[in-house]
């Protein structure tokens, strides 16, 4: 019983059932695989995270941003600048209570350095409907390189709680052909 | 004449008052026996609170119903996740503890007074956080990331509670200690209480991890600290929030080994394989922290690799090995009960009516399936991207922390009732239908939640709508449509929720006394296991049925695991 002392005082000396032994080399083999398809998908697949990361106070990302929206701004929505950076480009998007700014215009089947990092409180980049989900730290300033696969208007949700306005917070990227 | 390892008069060893259970035959030490009553009604109490908050949140969720005005949904959400995740669940694991010490070992409790001094700092923490909470300027949501910060005393109640529930720890370790020195059992420990001791072993490098990092933030809601790094927190915090929920795992696989026991007299295939899978849980879990920062910044893919995997897929072979373990020891045992005939007779003659062994099942299967499958795709480096903090993540952990973890606990609750309070479960027609309707709903609220989270709705957020948003969009219709069902199978779950606690306060006041006269058991025991075979190969039973579900399971898991890289091949290219 699971309850009371094993009766067999020297159950380490037990034979192991065969079922058990044989689902135990299953479960085992199949983490091993698990493990090895993350490292794999390094090398095959098209989707994985950069983790190029620098320090950075938050004054100092604010003023790059702003440099960026200048250069590139070309027109102007609900208020925010509607920036459009050349392919290839660094894009600094900035993440503050609450809103994600500026707005971006890409070409699809182009790469861009984006530039992500907060200015205040944690924040989560959730491009949908594409479902790119990605935590912004404030004092920390992450690169990914994103290429659009598919045109048409995208929405930048906050899917970190970050405060009363965390529902109220959004952004927006378009993809032109 | 006295015997030569009799007690000295006026010892704790003399002082301590026994009686002898009459339907188990194990000795019970009265003031164990006080203790464990008090935490469990503080658990349940806890739960009560903190289900109707869940309850309340759901329904805000539920676009056509969106209840709570958005300052309450966020104020309310913080207090569902500390009450029912810490509370109820810490309360809960601390009488578990000193039943598979105290009560199985027939020992008496290390030093009640101290014990007692623990619960009160648990109660005390868990009122002055909840208070923190309704005062408002609270509402950080229980893991309080910074920047973002509650008032001081909110941090301070969890450091009190985390204290007490170590104490609680410490006086586990030392009735043990007392056990073993007072030959109160023969052999080794029982596996239950092998499980429940990898529980508290992770429990102390859990609560160490908290007061790391808690007692900073609280010097810093004081102005005592300027900064606190927002990396840091969440690296030492999940230190604390992953492995805690490895102590909900070890603490929960025992209850399932317990009611096997007790319902049907199931006895471990090989205790060695067994145990060993809890082992497994203590010596791989401790940088499982490493899966909730995939999506952040400032970790390398190696290290978020490592952790996650290497270490962490260890800990879930302990998990895996469980799985077969435990419907095996179910199978052999009710094949030893003579249903023999077919793969699944064993499974249909099963004891359905008992609440004991029809929670401790459903439990079982939903957290394998469905906490266990989404909670290693989650875990995945790449595949978290497409879920990371979408409502994807409170579905895979209700999967296991309600499902698995609640509905496990909820379980044993009808042995504690009878065996531990001394009173008969009343009103058992409905006590029957307790579970199934609790895991019906906790079903529905873990898939739909996951479902809704697929389609990229977040977490954690008031308006899906974005109405009031400065650049609204539309969010996927599908994902409306998952969080009505949520809501729909939220109010199941708080049926099945309340008619445990009415049930559970039902006995404890107005149950049938059973320490007096020799009525049985509503739920009845097994009859002891006394002509249970010894283990050896010649009495090696053929476990048919087992293979057929852990088939099932497997082919599910790999289904499920290739659907997402598929998924996760079809969005942006991302380097
Ligand atoms: C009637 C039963 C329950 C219902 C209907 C329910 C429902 C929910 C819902 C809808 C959310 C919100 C998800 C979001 O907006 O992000 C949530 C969050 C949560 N629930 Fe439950 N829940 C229940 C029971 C439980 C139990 C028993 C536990 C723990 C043992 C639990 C632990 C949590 C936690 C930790 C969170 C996360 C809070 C946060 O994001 O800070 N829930 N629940
Ligand atoms: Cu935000
Ligand atoms: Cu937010």
């Amino acid at each position: 019983m699971a309850i009371s002392p094993p009766r067999n005082r020297l159950w380490w000396n037990e034979p192991i059932e065969r079922v058990e032994i044989g689902w135990i080399v299953v479960a085992f083999l199949w983490g091993l695989f698990m493990f090895f398809f993350m490292i794999a998908w390094h090398f095959i697949g098209g989707q994985n995270l950069s983790t190029e990361t620098y320090r950075i106070k938050p004054p100092a990302y604010e003023e790059k941003v702003v440099a960026f929206a200048e250069k590139y701004q070309v027109a102007e929505e609900d208020g925010t600048p509607v920036v459009r950076p050349p392919a290839g480009e660094d894009v600094y998007l900035l993440a503050r209570l609450w809103e994600w700014w500026p707005l971006l215009e890409l070409k699809k089947g182009q790469s861009y350095r984006i530039h992500l990092s907060s200015l205040d409180w944690q924040h989560g980049f959730s491009l949908q409907p594409v479902n790119i989900n990605i935590s912004v730290h404030p004092g920390y300033e992450q690169i990914i390189t994103l290429t659009p696969t598919q045109a048409g208007e995208f929405g930048i949700a906050c899917n970190e709680y970050c405060g009363i306005g965390h529902h109220m917070m959004t952004g927006r990227i378009r993809v032109v052909e | 004449m006295a015997a030569i390892d009799a007690p000295y008069p006026g010892s704790a060893a003399a002082a301590a008052i026994f009686r002898t259970c009459r339907f188990t035959g194990l000795k019970v030490d009265i003031a164990a026996q006080r203790l464990i009553m008090a935490n469990a009604v503080a658990a349940v109490v806890f739960l009560a609170v903190g289900g109707v908050m869940g309850l309340l949140v759901a329904l805000t969720r539920w676009p056509a119903v969106h209840l709570l005005p958005s300052e309450w949904f966020y104020l309310v959400l913080t207090g569902h996740g500390a009450n029912v995740l810490l509370f109820w669940i810490i309360f809960f694991e601390i009488a578990i503890l000193y039943f598979a010490s105290a009560v199985l070992l027939g020992s008496r409790i290390a030093t009640p007074k101290i014990a007692w001094a623990a619960f009160v700092l648990m109660l005390v923490g868990a009122v002055m956080t909840n208070v923190a909470v309704f005062q408002g300027d609270s509402s950080v949501m229980f893991t309080s990331y910074p920047p973002m910060q509650a008032s001081p005393h909110f941090y301070l109640g969890l450091i009190i509670f985390a204290v007490g529930a170590l104490i609680g720890v410490g006086i586990f370790f030392g009735t043990l200690v007392i056990a073993h020195g007072e030959h109160t059992y023969e052999g080794s420990i029982p596996l239950v209480t092998f499980g429940a001791l990898t529980a508290a072993i992770i429990a102390v490098f859990t609560l160490a991890s908290g007061a790391i990092i808690l007692i900073p933030t609280y010097l810093w809601s004081l102005g005592l600290i300027t900064e606190i790094d927002p990396l840091m927190y969440k690296v030492v915090w999940w230190g604390m929030g992953h492995s805690s929920q490895q102590i909900n795992v070890a603490a929960h696989v025992s209850v399932w080994y317990a009611i096997g026991a007790l319902t049907i007299g199931a006895k471990p295939l090989s205790e060695k394989v067994s145990r060993s899978a809890f082992l497994l849980y203590i010596l791989f879990l401790q940088l499982a922290s490493a899966h909730h920062l995939l999506a952040d910044p400032g970790m390398s893919a190696t290290w978020k690799i490592v952790n996650t995997s290497y270490l962490m897929y260890l800990a879930v072979l302990g998990s895996l090995i469980h799985g077969l373990t435990v419907p095996g020891a179910l199978e052999a045992a009710q094949r030893r009960n003579g249903y023999t005939k077919g793969a699944f007779e064993w499974l249909r003659k099963a004891p359905w009516g008992n609440p004991a062994f029809a929670g401790m099942f459903l439990s079982l299967v939903m957290f394998g399936f469905i906490g266990g499958i989404s909670g290693v795709v989650l875990g995945t480096e790449q595949l978290n991207l497409l879920m990371h903090n979408t409502i994807y993540v409170p579905g895979h952990f209700h999967g296991t922390v309600v499902a698995g973890t609640t509905l496990a606990f909820m379980a044993m609750t009808y042995y504690v009732l009878p065996l531990i309070f001394q009173r008969d479960v009343i009103w058992p027609k409905l006590a029957r239908w307790q579970p199934y309707l609790f895991g019906i709903g906790a079903a529905g609220i873990s898939l739909f939640m996951m479902g809704a989270g697929t389609l990229g709705i977040p977490r954690r957020h008031w308006d899906i709508t974005l109405t009031d948003a400065m650049h609204p969009f539309d969010l996927p219709s599908g994902g409306f449509l998952m969080m009505g069902l949520n809501g729909l199978s939220a109010v199941i779950a708080a049926a099945g929720g309340i008619l445990y606690i009415v049930i559970t306060v039902g006995t404890v006041l107005w149950g049938k006394r059973l320490d007096k006269g020799d009525a049985p058991l509503n739920f009845p025991l097994h009859k002891q296991a006394a002509t249970v075979a010894e283990y050896g190969s010649h009495t090696t039973v053929k476990l048919p049925g087992t293979i057929i579900l852990v088939s099932i399971f497997f082919l599910s898991f790999v289904l499920y695991y290739f659907v997402n890289w598929k998924y996760l091949s079809e969005i942006w290219l991302l380097r």
